[in-house]
């Protein structure tokens, strides 16, 4: 196994909520320091497929995953793993920006002072706003509220906050949807610039957005028999957009379907 | 086939349009009617309690001052306050009973009270100032002639205008003569019992309603799942129990079977607290806590429902704890919204009198509360005996209680909202 070039392997992975199978069998494998782009028609489990990633699905009653979510070696469903420590190693941003209604400075240092950061926090917040790319339109407020900024600087001071713990992956569910297309095209720069660091993998139901920014893309289903988000195809974007070989990933790209 | 059309005519239609106008105006008549019944009970309840506490009285001294300085003091010109304590004391020895003046001495000697105690006591037993006819302060408005006509035909009387809520009647200790009545005993009893209810209540119904948002909605276990349900609905209901039948509780948990605690006794029982019997502060503040605790629970639910999911996702996915999730975030965020619901109960429990009853408040008792463990009465109780003594100056007093008791209850109304407002904003 080749835990080096791997960030994230997905073995016969399951999702149900209560008796619901909502994803069923998913194989696949996250490279390292690449963008990966989860595309498909809504309510195929892109999201449930993300939350399994980080045991996000552990917060809603009633919701359940089978198979294996491989992290260097580790299963993160073993008994032994702490999904607290999961989420800390695995960072996530939500498709509606959603800073804490706290200070622009407090809402990037507090995840690290929860998690028992010594440093030096005036340096880790400015560093972590730098790699936002939101210091220069905040540095000279950092003591307003988080909820004052834009909807775009909002998203970006949620991707700082979640930079700011140094996880290793950072899982973004539709980052783009509720923003401007201007807005969108900066957070797009930005995860190309994080791309150097972080391991991202992203949902997206905008298939030119998965074009432009993700290396490898994987595209959903939902079985039309049992309702059931399947993983259809998974291959570098460019063979996705150019040459799929999977009819129906072809019908969807090109607009045919759903 | 032809399209259906069973819709009328149009000279139908207007008359049909008009029809429903009028049952819209007519309804709206309703609901102007009842907002102004509504309103017409308040303004008569409020006149009636203002009407009650101000206006003409006509006193009567059973003795005239001059008479008992004239005849017990060699100073015939001086007024009566004026005198020494020794005086007073004179005074009383001359003309109280044996008995009286005993049990005066063992409650507390004579030689140690204060000069103004003194005054008051001579006031009280010997002067008897009585209020031989009291009017409202309609009355005393429109027939003011008649009143001073009336006054002049007793002698030695006066007629006074009576504000019956004033500083001495704030200051003023529990008595037997409605003058000298004041409502300090019953004020500083409703703040010790709700001070004793806040603290238990809060703590309590929060760390509840934490447990059962935070907590219960998410166990997995469908056996704990159905007790959760279980618990949560016994919860809904209790807010519904009668007052009384919290009373009847409180008579039974906190008096009887808790009685070393409450009366104190298992901390080294002040003399005051053992012959309570458990009829307490104590008992009585957690009696009304248990009857806003299902109150306080359901509104701090409802506070941290209000929390948006994405705040807590937002700090779970930093890898915070649940608690560290409910600590710094829900709970700032959800705290205007208890508090305000806590201030609302508050206000409920400052007007309970049934459950008090039960649990046993004290019908007359004139020494100031000094803890939990005390006897006491509240305002609720107080003007409910008042108003219960067939003599009118007991009712003019009883409004002046009233208008003390609303304004703490609009107090923390007022604050409630004030609160609500500042957080709200300071949320955004
Ligand atoms: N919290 C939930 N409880 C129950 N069912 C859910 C929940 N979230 C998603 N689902 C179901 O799981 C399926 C996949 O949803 P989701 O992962 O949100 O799809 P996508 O993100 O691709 O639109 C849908 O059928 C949806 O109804
Ligand atoms: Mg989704």
């Amino acid at each position: 196994m080749n835990n080096g070039t791997y960030a994230i392997e997905l073995q016969n992975l399951n999702c149900y909520y209560e008796t619901f199978r909502a994803v069923k069998d998913v194989n696949l494998q996250v490279k390292r320091n690449r963008i990966t782009a989860f595309i498909g028609p809504s309510g195929c489990g892109k999201s449930t497929v993300l939350r399994a990633i980080n045991r996000m699905n552990d917060l809603i009653p009633g919701a359940r995953v089978e198979g294996q979510v491989l992290f260097k070696g580790q299963n993160l469903y073993d008994p032994a793993v702490d999904p607290v420590e999961v989420r800390r190693r695995i960072g996530m941003v939500f498709q509606k920006p959603n800073p804490f209604p706290k200070s622009i400075y407090e809402n990037v240092a507090w995840g690290a002072r929860i998690n028992g950061f010594k440093g030096n926090m005036d340096e880790l917040v400015e560093q972590s706003l730098r790699e936002a790319a939101l210091w220069d339109e905040v540095k000279d407020k950092l003591h307003q509220s988080g909820l004052s900024l834009s909807g775009g600087q909002q998203q970006r001071l949620c991707i700082a906050r979640a930079i700011a713990i140094r996880p290793e992956i950072i899982l973004m569910d539709e980052p783009a949807s509720a923003l401007d297309p201007i807005a969108t095209l900066k957070i797009e720069d930005l995860m190309r610039e994080l791309v150097k660091n972080y391991t991202i993998i992203i949902v997206t139901h905008n298939m030119q957005q998965a074009a432009r920014v993700s290396d490898y893309t994987a595209f959903f289903m939902m079985d039309r028999a049992d309702r059931a988000g399947m993983l259809v195809e998974f291959n570098e974007t460019g063979k996705i957009f150019t040459n799929p070989t999977d009819r129906r990933t072809e019908d969807y790209i090109t607009g045919r379907f759903g | 086939m032809n399209r259906v059309s069973t819709f009328p005519q149009e000279s139908q239609l207007r008359r049909l349009l008009a029809r429903r106008k009028r049952i819209g105006w007519l309804w709206q008549v309703v609901f102007l009617l009842a907002t102004i019944l509504v309103v017409l009970s308040l303004i008569v309840l409020l006149y009636n309690i203002v009407v009650g506490a101000f206006g003409y009285v006509i006193v009567q001294d059973k003795v005239s001052p001059q008479e008992i300085v004239q005849t017990y003091t060699d100073t015939p010109e001086a007024a009566l306050h004026t005198l020494s304590a020794d005086q007073y004391r004179f005074i009383l020895e001359q003309n109280l009973s044996k008995g009286l003046l005993r049990r005066l001495n063992s409650e507390a000697p004579l030689t140690e009270r204060s000069r103004e105690e003194l005054y008051r006591l001579v006031v009280e037993r010997v002067v008897k100032p009585r209020v031989v006819q009291s009017y409202s302060l309609v009355d005393s408005i429109f027939e003011r002639d008649k009143i001073f006509a009336e006054a002049a035909a007793l002698p030695h009387s006066r007629v006074e205008f009576r504000r019956w809520l004033n500083l001495d009647f704030l200051t003023g200790k529990q008595a037997s003569v409605p003058e000298l009545a004041g409502v300090r005993t019953a004020l500083l009893g409703s703040l010790w019992v709700i001070a004793i209810t806040v603290v238990v209540a809060l703590p309590l119904g929060v760390a509840a309603a934490i447990y059962l948002e935070e907590y219960a909605a998410v166990v997995a276990n469908p056996w704990l799942r159905r007790l959760n349900a279980v618990i949560q609905t016994n919860i809904n209901n209790l807010a519904g129990v009668p007052s009384i039948i919290y009373g009847i509780l409180g008579l039974a948990i906190f008096v009887r079977g808790l009685e070393a605690f409450t009366s104190g006794a298992a901390f080294g029982a002040t003399a005051d607290g053992a012959t309570a019997n458990g009829r307490t502060i104590m008992s009585a503040g957690l009696t009304l806590a248990l009857l806003i605790l299902p109150i306080i629970i359901i509104n701090a639910q409802e506070a941290i429902r209000a929390v948006p999911q994405s705040l807590r996702q937002a700090s779970m996915g930093l890898g915070a704890t649940r608690w560290q999730t409910i600590w710094h975030h829900v709970l700032p965020s959800a705290l205007p919204g208890i508090l305000t619901g806590t201030i609302l109960s508050v206000s409920r429990a400052l007007g309970e009198t049934a459950p008090l009853v039960v649990v046993g408040a004290s019908t007359f008792i004139t020494i100031d509360p000094d803890g939990p463990f005390s006897k006491f009465t509240t305002l609720t109780i107080q003007i409910y005996q008042w108003t219960a003594r067939p003599q009118d100056e007991f009712r003019n007093i009883a409004a002046a209680a009233i208008i003390v008791l609303l304004v703490l209850l609009l107090t923390l109304n007022a604050a409630a909202i004030l609160l609500r407002n500042r957080y709200s904003r300071r949320l955004v």
